[in-house]
């Protein structure tokens, strides 16, 4: 494969790739392989779908493309009809002969395979149509549900790489001042502006500068980073590769999750034909310039999100932060400047180079321009990774993209940014999300975790869930944030099982405002916040624990009892399914619970066909 | 642990002890764990102290410093999957396999581990064993998945 040495060549190149994709006429069915969808057995689907299209002689019309994840998680595996942009959902292998047949060869749609709207219960045809996407703004990731991750020429059909060729054209002052202008702020939590990142960096002197792609995604909850690296890797490669440029590095690092073995392998080889191509390696695109990327794997540890720690771990060291000032631009990895930003910020980087910041800043909310995607998950309808533009309301996002919450149980809190976020309530559903308004109701946007809670989840329980993963992951550097985080979990969970008093809240309280102050970095100054915003929006169920010994939601298990009801029709499952044998009662007579041997372990409420079994 | 393994791990990433981690990460992909003498055959080579290795082996979730069970059981235990009650499965696999979560079996059958999310959110809750994703689970389900490779392996 030869080398492309300038804008001319990627443009004729591309040209090329669209001409002969026409030519071909090929009808591309793509495939979600996202994580979720594999789970579901995407992989089978793929594999029933090259047979059948082979047996029924459509190989030549249909191309088989395994992708990246479209997004729509619950509905998996999707797969998708180009060009029309038909969706079938829930596929299962055993239906793939039918919909080559009646389908791809003669047109025919399948109702059985549509997506069916629960609220109108209407089925929906075309992708566009469901409201799960209808209400997104997706510009990163439609492109997953359109390139396969591991064809270059893909990625260059779809207009990649004309972003890096801009700006070499630009030169790097006019480079950061479009990305300044484009406002782009990092997308991994703190919301710094990126073209004051870039600034600062290539104003340093210096023999040697680094790129560090954040790809550690630690938050639980939020897969938005690795659904991109998995399914469009080429766009982050291209965002760095611009960035380096900006800043005059030349040697870059893609810290990512050893969790994510398809991102490593997705992103090594699109590095390597990224370096085919001469996107990357020696004098790119003919700008004499030289750039080279490496991945490193992370060990698994939350706070080398936090970037002085992660610079650490690249070194070889134990991921401890370090005080900022010096802040990575003047002085990062082995000490030279380095510009450091997560995957979703660069992959934001080439189209705001291709079409302008003008284009750019037309999205979004004055001061946080463009979109963001928001993995969208726990007690809601429609799980599965959103792309929106920013200033839409919580309510829109939770309730028209996400189809409210499941079961007809009702709403209690959305736990917006991850460990360092906080839990909002359902009178802040009208707030319109973006990077300012989250922090001042003391959430945060953090990567994009959004949870979605009902009336079953115990706010005391969340906050001690909390508490305990950043106990966990405290680097153990600050006492405040090592010894304070443990007691807070330790006060929280004496809540939790109704051993509290008037002055556990005031001590938490307190000792909240130490743990802040006293920190170094946000794992700790943030690691409050889902303590502050339980306490604030959701004292009454703390006083409940306290004052009533009682858990609202009936989770706290020191202080709920199972009982089983009058529904109970003396099936003997629940009897049988006890693994304490502490369920007595004969066939077809009532049961009933020794409350003192049960362990409340809820498999008898599990195991229940009629209901009967109920917390007290 | 054989030394020519370490030695060409060590070899591959030059010598060069910034790369630590990444050795590290590569003996264990061999192993399953660290072993000791693994440990202190880098130590050696590297010209860094044992304790740093074992300061890195205990910082980073990753590694493991005894041996893993032949089936490995690890729960999601992201925040999706903690609302919709992981906790219960964790207790009932502890209950089934009869260990604590993080240990091993005492027949070194089943290593019980959790995971801070693997963004599989629209499954959850979520158990993977030996590398199968079981989605949408309940304790009733999980259990039988586990009873099922303990019939197996009883039946040797």
């Amino acid at each position: 494969m030869a080398k492309i040495n300038s804008a001319k060549e990627l443009q004729a190149y591309k040209d090329e790739v669209v001409k002969k994709v026409e030519a071909a006429g090929k009808k591309e069915v793509a495939v979600c392989c996202g994580t979720g969808c594999q789970a579901y057995g995407a992989k089978d689907v793929v594999a029933a779908f090259q047979e059948e299209i082979k047996k029924q002689g459509l190989d030549d019309k249909v191309e088989i493309k395994p992708t990246g994840c479209h997004g729509f998680c619950e509905r998996g595996t999707l797969v998708l009809m180009h060009p029309e942009k038909q969706l079938y959902q829930r596929v299962k292998p055993d239906a793939v002969a039918e919909i080559v047949e009646k389908t791809l060869k003669n047109g025919e749609i399948i109702e059985a395979h549509l997506y069916d709207n629960p609220a109108t219960g209407e089925k929906h045809k075309l992708e566009s149509e469901i409201p799960f996407y209808a209400n997104q703004k997706r510009l990163i990731l439609s492109n997953n549900g359109e390139i396969d991750p591991t064809s270059i020429d893909d990625y260059i059909a779809h207009g990649g790489y004309l972003g890096l060729a801009k700006s070499i054209e630009m030169g790097p002052e006019k480079t950061i001042a479009e990305v300044k202008e484009a406002k782009l702020r990092g997308r991994g939590g703190g919301g710094f502006p990126a073209g004051v990142k870039w600034e600062l960096a290539a104003k340093q002197e210096a023999d040697q500068k680094y790129i560090i792609c954040n790809a550690d995604e630690g938050d639980p909850g939020a897969f938005m980073d690795r659904s991109i690296l998995e399914g469009n890797p080429q766009a982050v490669i291209e965002g760095m590769t611009i960035a380096a440029l900006a800043t005059g590095a030349d040697t870059a690092y893609v810290y990512v999750r050893y969790e994510y073995p398809l991102a490593i392998e997705r992103l090594t080889i699109a590095l390597e034909q990224a370096r085919e191509k001469g996107f990357i390696g020696e004098n790119i695109l003919g700008s004499g310039k030289n750039f080279e990327i490496k991945i490193n794997k992370g060990g698994g540890a939350f706070v080398c999100g936090e970037e002085t720690a992660l610079i650490r771990s690249i070194e070889g060291k134990t991921g401890i932060p370090k005080p900022k000032p010096p802040f990575p631009a003047e002085s990062g990895v082995f000490g030279k400047p380095t510009n450091i930003n997560n995957v979703e910020t660069y992959a934001n980087v080439p189209g705001i180079l291709r079409e302008g910041a003008k284009w750019f800043t037309s999205m979004g909310t004055e001061n946080s321009a463009g979109t963001k995607i928001f993995s969208l998950v726990g007690k809601v309808n429609n799980t599965g990774l959103v792309e929106v533009e920013m200033g839409m309301t919580l309510r829109d996002i939770i309730f028209k993209i996400g189809g409210g919450v499941p079961n007809g149980r009702k709403f209690k809190a959305v736990q917006t940014g991850g460990p360092s976020g906080g839990c909002l309530p359902e009178s802040k559903l009208d707030l319109k999300v973006d990077f300012d308004s989250l922090t001042q109701e003391g959430s945060m946007m953090g990567s994009g975790g959004m949870i979605v809670m009902d009336d079953q989840t115990c706010m005391v329980d969340v906050c001690k869930y909390f508490l305990g993963f950043l106990k966990f992951e405290s680097c153990g550097n600050c006492t405040t944030c090592r010894e304070g985080l443990r007691r807070l979990h330790e006060l929280v969970s004496l809540v939790a099982d109704g051993k509290g008093d008037e002055n556990t809240i005031p001590l938490i309280e307190e000792l909240c405002e130490t743990v802040e102050k006293g920190s170094l970095c946000a794992l700790g100054t943030t690691g409050v916040n889902p303590v502050r915003s339980t306490l604030k929006y959701f004292r009454d169920e703390y006083e409940a624990h306290i004052k009533d010994k009682k858990c609202p939601a009936g989770v706290c298990t020191e202080l709920i009892t199972y009982e089983i009801t009058d529904a109970c029709t003396g099936c003997l499952v629940c009897k049988k399914r006890c693994p304490e044998n502490c369920i007595s009662g004969d066939k077809k007579q009532k049961h009933v619970i020794d409350t003192d041997k049960c362990i409340k372990c809820g498999i008898c409420k599990d195991a229940c066909k009629f209901d009967a079994v109920r917390i007290f | 642990m054989d030394t020519a393994k370490v030695e060409a791990i060590i070899k591959k990433h030059n010598g060069d002890a910034t790369a630590l981690l990444a050795i590290m990460q590569d003996v264990q992909a061999e192993e399953n764990y660290l072993p000791r003498e693994a440990v202190e055959h880098i130590a050696k080579k590297l010209e860094i102290p044992i304790s740093r290795i074992y300061s890195m082996a205990t910082f980073f979730e990753s590694f493991h410093l005894e041996p893993r069970g032949k089936h490995i059981c690890t729960v999601c235990m992201g925040t999706a999957c903690h609302v919709r009650g992981a906790q219960r499965l964790v207790e009932q696999l502890e209950r089934d396999l009869k260990v604590k979560s993080g240990g091993t079996s005492e027949d070194g059958l089943f290593t019980l581990e959790e995971v801070n999310c693997v963004g599989a959110c629209a499954l959850g809750p979520l158990v993977i064993v030996d590398g199968k994703y079981h989605g949408n689970t309940t304790s009733a389900k999980i259990s039988k998945v586990v009873t099922e490779i303990q019939k197996v392996e009883g039946g040797k």
